[in-house]
């Protein structure tokens, strides 16, 4: 999927020997701030559109553009409005537009800008700038696309930042340029004198904005891209500091809560009791809204039990009376054809995949105080600026009058592309002209919350003897919603590519489904259907479920030739990246060692995001192990031993993206193996981390090795979502070679409820009060 | 509504709620004391573990009025008092190991984990796998792997 049909990018080792020169700007202001023009990108030109359009019918569209093209294209206009600000303490200031989550996005950032810049990387300062209208495209979070579409901009900031330092140094210390020395924020000169970043900081400020050019350093240059750095807000984290939206102290925002319907989506007929639970203790406010009966109170255990108070006559939901074997049925009746029976001989499958929850720990909040003329919002928000638009014209508001703010959010995996909290929390803090701050209970995040849809997925490889003629997958999900802003990028970009026919789901998948085997004629579509469903784009999107069905077959063909499945795969791989990843797993986990019966490894790849990934686990089914006991959890098959080797193209943070790796090997466990919901009667379910089996320790592989392979291809690719798929798919194939039978319905446990449903009135349990009694 | 008095992280506080106020909001919304994390509210999620007198607890299901005046809570933010050093052993060993991803469920995880180590040394034993496996913390994003070597880290320095 690499190099060959794609623009160069603008790397310090392009064409150009040496470094690259790039454009930016000094921008007017007390101290030194510098700021990144980037030349729009190369977008699909006209030779790369050309070469697309004649390719289509036969090509893999990823290996000519794919969605983080698309979206690094849509955000190159707008890149250059980043800017490092150097501050009189010597610190360095800078606003990421995106949010961060958990993946690492502010410490890989910070180390950028530490790497141009020469500072210490306890020294930059990264925050999460407020929703930025202006930025168009460029403040989505989504796709693995962060590091992709700011390792240039922001690098050249801080190299302009640099420059600038240098030259007021200069002047300071009465020395050429080319005498200077910068280490660790310090400019040294001959003699040894020397002045530090923050007394520059004014002397550098510009009374102008202006035009200026900057080199970037080679890569042979990195001192800090290219190893591993901790967090940088992880002692926030272990001390308690580290503040989440609902830590806020925003004055006079109450604990607000909303009691939720009994089905998915249904909507308040009427109130029995608003006078009783007003009344309640702390209660201040009780109020309907499209979603629901919003009660303020002075605590959230208040908000809880006023929720369980509340009588409410409900009208149905968008998925009433429905089921998983409803749903499936919808699905067989929209699946597309396979076509023509083949004439030679092939293996083919159909897997089921159902649906999963795409909750974080943190539940889905957010702080609203909205006032005649103006609204301020906090919340962990992936895409801020529709946000921000969506509540401008809910309240009737000029954009400008609406601030959002976005926070550090407690996990998302897709979930905070959403703001469908802040959207309610405006509309209750505008009913009851208070601030407020909502939170959803655990049960509503699970029942009324964002689910990755479910989804079947048939496969069939057409070979003769050893040769593969053709690869033909249907891939038939509930609908995925993306109505997030990837919708507006797409809008806005997909007539530069040969997918004018496709709606924006379809587009989505193929410009993210690759396919890394040279498997001859190679077809692969998505249909959609009922749009009944919270649904999202969870972790990984659409790859997991396709590349493990993919996978499967592949095992299931190799089985059928006699071939070693490693050596199989090897053989059709497309590029060296892909053989070297595979290669890399295959030694270390020493592919092929003999192992006790009823245990087994599994292979598996995959690439997306310019990078690539293979993992090899190997599983327990023995009885002893599946049947360990486990109070309220799901133990099953247990993933002894993992290893993952992964290729970025460039690494920014190893350490960051071994933690990546590590948590989408755990996503593809719990996917494959524990965690889905049961939908029953219009509803899920769920309601508790221990009806929603997400890997727990107890599921944890005792021994996990991750490879970060060397630099590649010299620019970043995304690095967040890409282990889910492989990590799936190899634990699914571990589980079939281990068991003789190849799992047809993810995870393998759905068919066993090991939980009994919490009622659905009222929508949340209460609290133990018990909890003396389980003191450890 | 009732006095209540407990020690908090070292100092005595008093607030006036219902008996029946689950701890945890009467750490979080009453008293602003915001390490413990609400995840679930049913003793599941673990997330808000703490400890009393020096066990694990989860604040999300105790009444603050089962908390008697002399009774000693300590959250993520009082941990490191309980040590002669800046950071206790075990957060330590957190940033040792880069365990935090989101950070969302860490001061719940170190909580119980120093819990776990203490409780095993009364048992005068090793720290073994099924330990390990026995912490029911969630953590969304994964990072287990990095729990069980920061835990294990930690109990030989504690």
């Amino acid at each position: 999927m690499n190099g060959a049909h794609r623009e160069p990018q603008p790397t310090a080792d392009g064409p150009t020997p040496g470094r690259r020169r790039f454009l930016g700007y000094i921008l007017a202001a007390p101290t030194l701030v510098a700021a990144a023009e980037l030349l729009p990108a190369p977008p699909a030109s006209a030779a790369t559109a050309d070469t697309a359009t004649a390719a289509v019918p036969s090509a893999d569209l990823t290996e000519i553009v794919d969605l983080n093209d698309l979206m690094t294209l849509a955000t190159a206009p707008t890149a250059g409005l980043i800017t490092v600000q150097v501050n009189q303490d010597g610190t360095v200031s800078f606003a990421l537009p995106r949010a961060e989550v958990g993946q690492g996005i502010t410490t890989s950032t910070a180390m950028l800008i530490a790497e141009e810049l020469d500072v210490p990387l306890e020294q930059v300062r990264i925050t999460l700038a407020d929703a930025r209208p202006e930025l168009v495209f460029n403040q989505l979070t989504g796709a693995s696309n962060t590091t992709l579409a700011t390792y240039t901009p922001v690098r050249v900031a801080a190299a302009i930042a640099r420059a600038r330092l240098l030259a007021a140094a200069a002047t300071e210390l009465g020395a050429a340029v080319d005498e200077l020395a910068v280490e660790a924020g310090v400019i040294t000169g001959p003699g040894g004198r020397n002045v530090a970043f923050g007394d520059l900081a004014v002397k550098a400020a510009a009374v102008r904005t202006q035009r200026v050019t900057a080199d970037l350093k080679a890569p042979g240059q990195f001192t800090v891209i290219g190893t591993p750095r901790s967090r940088l807000d992880a002692l926030d984290a272990v001390t308690g500091r580290k503040k989440f939206a609902m830590d806020l102290a925003v004055p006079g925002a109450a604990p607000t809560m909303v009691c939720r319907p009994p089905t998915l989506n249904g909507t308040v007929r009427s109130v029995a009791n608003t006078a009783a639970v007003l009344a309640m203790p702390g209660v201040t406010d009780v109020t309907v809204i499209p979603t629901g009966v919003a009660v303020r109170a002075r605590t959230f255990g208040q908000c809880i039990d006023a929720v369980r108070a509340l009588k409410v006559s409900w009208r149905p939901g968008t998925a009433e009376g429905k089921s998983d074997q409803s749903v499936l049925k919808e699905l067989e009746a929209a699946e597309l054809p396979m076509g023509p029976p083949p004439l030679t001989p092939s293996v083919e499958a159909k897997f089921t995949f159902h649906f999963r929850g795409n909750s974080a720990l943190e539940t889905n909040c957010a702080i609203a105080d909205v006032r005649p003329g103006s609204a301020e919002i906090w919340a962990s928000l992936k895409s801020p600026i529709v946000a921000k638009q969506a509540i401008a014209a809910k309240l009737g508001l000029p954009l400008g009058a609406v601030t959002v703010h976005v926070i550090q959010g407690g996990g998302s995996f897709g979930r905070k592309l959403f703001f469908d909290a802040a959207l309610e929390a405006v509309e209750i803090s505008r009913k009851t002209g208070k601030p407020v701050k909502l939170m959803w209970h655990r049960a509503d995040d699970t029942r009324q919350g964002r689910a990755h849809p479910m989804a079947t997925s048939r496969v069939r490889i057409d070979h003769l003897g050893d040769a593969v003629l053709g690869y033909r997958q249907r891939h038939t999900s509930v609908s995925t919603d993306l109505g997030h802003g990837f919708g507006e990028i797409v809008t806005a970009l997909a007539a530069r590519l040969p997918v004018a026919d496709l709606g924006f789901s379809e587009t989505f998948f193929v410009l993210s489904q690759s396919m890394p085997y040279d498997f001859g004629t190679d077809s692969r579509l998505l249909n959609e259907t009922d749009g009944g469903f919270n649904t999202g784009s969870m972790r990984n999107v659409y790859s997991p479920d396709v590349t493990c069905a993919r996978e499967l077959v592949i095992d299931k063909l190799a089985s059928k030739t006699g071939k070693d499945p490693y050596r199989f795969r090897r053989a059709f791989l497309k590029d060296e990246r892909t053989r070297a990843v595979l290669d890399k797993v295959a030694s270390a986990g020493r592919w092929g060692r003999a192992m006790p019966s009823g245990t087994a490894q599994g292979i598996a790849l995959h690439s997306e995001y310019h990078s690539v990934s293979a993992v090899l686990v190997e599983i327990d089914c023995r009885p002893e192990t599946v049947n360990r006991p486990i109070r309220d959890g799901v133990t099953g098959p247990r993933v002894t031993r993992a290893v993952c080797a992964v290729d970025v193209g460039l690494t920014v943070n190893p350490r960051g993206l071994e933690a990546q790796m590590m948590g989408c090997l755990m996503d593809g466990i719990a996917q494959t193996l524990t965690s889905s919901l049961h939908l029953r009667d219009g509803y899920f379910l769920e309601a508790s981390w221990d009806n929603y089996f997400y890997t727990r320790q107890w599921n944890t592989p005792p021994e996990l090795e991750i490879f970060v392979m060397p630099t590649s291809t010299g620019t970043p690719g995304g690095a967040g979502e890409l282990g889910v798929a492989a990590s799936m798919a190899a634990v699914a194939c571990a589980y079939g070679r281990a068991t003789g039978t190849m799992p047809t319905a993810f995870p393998i446990n759905h068919g066993t409820l090991s939980f009994v449903p919490m009622p659905t009135v009222p929508p949340i349990p209460q609290s133990p009060t018990d909890g003396l009694d389980h003191a450890h | 509504m009732p006095e209540r008095t407990f020690r908090l992280n070292g100092e005595q506080v008093t607030v006036d709620v219902p008996d029946d106020m689950r701890l945890l909001w009467v750490l979080r919304d009453i008293l602003g004391v915001t390490g413990p994390k609400y995840g679930c509210g049913i003793n599941v999620c673990k997330a808000c573990t703490s400890h009393l007198n020096g066990t694990a607890v989860n604040p999300c299901a105790i009444p603050v009025g089962d908390v008697q005046p002399t009774d000693e809570v300590t959250t993520i933010e009082g941990l490191a008092d309980t040590v002669d050093t800046d950071l206790h052993p075990m957060q330590q060993a957190w940033l040792d190991h880069d365990v935090s991803q989101c950070g969302y469920c860490q001061p719940g995880q170190i909580m119980a984990a120093v819990a776990l180590v203490r409780r095993v040394a009364r048992e005068g034993r090793e720290l073994t796998e099924e330990d390990l496996d026995g912490i029911r913390n969630i953590c969304r994003c994964g990072t287990y792997v990095r729990i069980r070597q920061a835990v294990k880290d930690a109990a030989t320095r504690m």
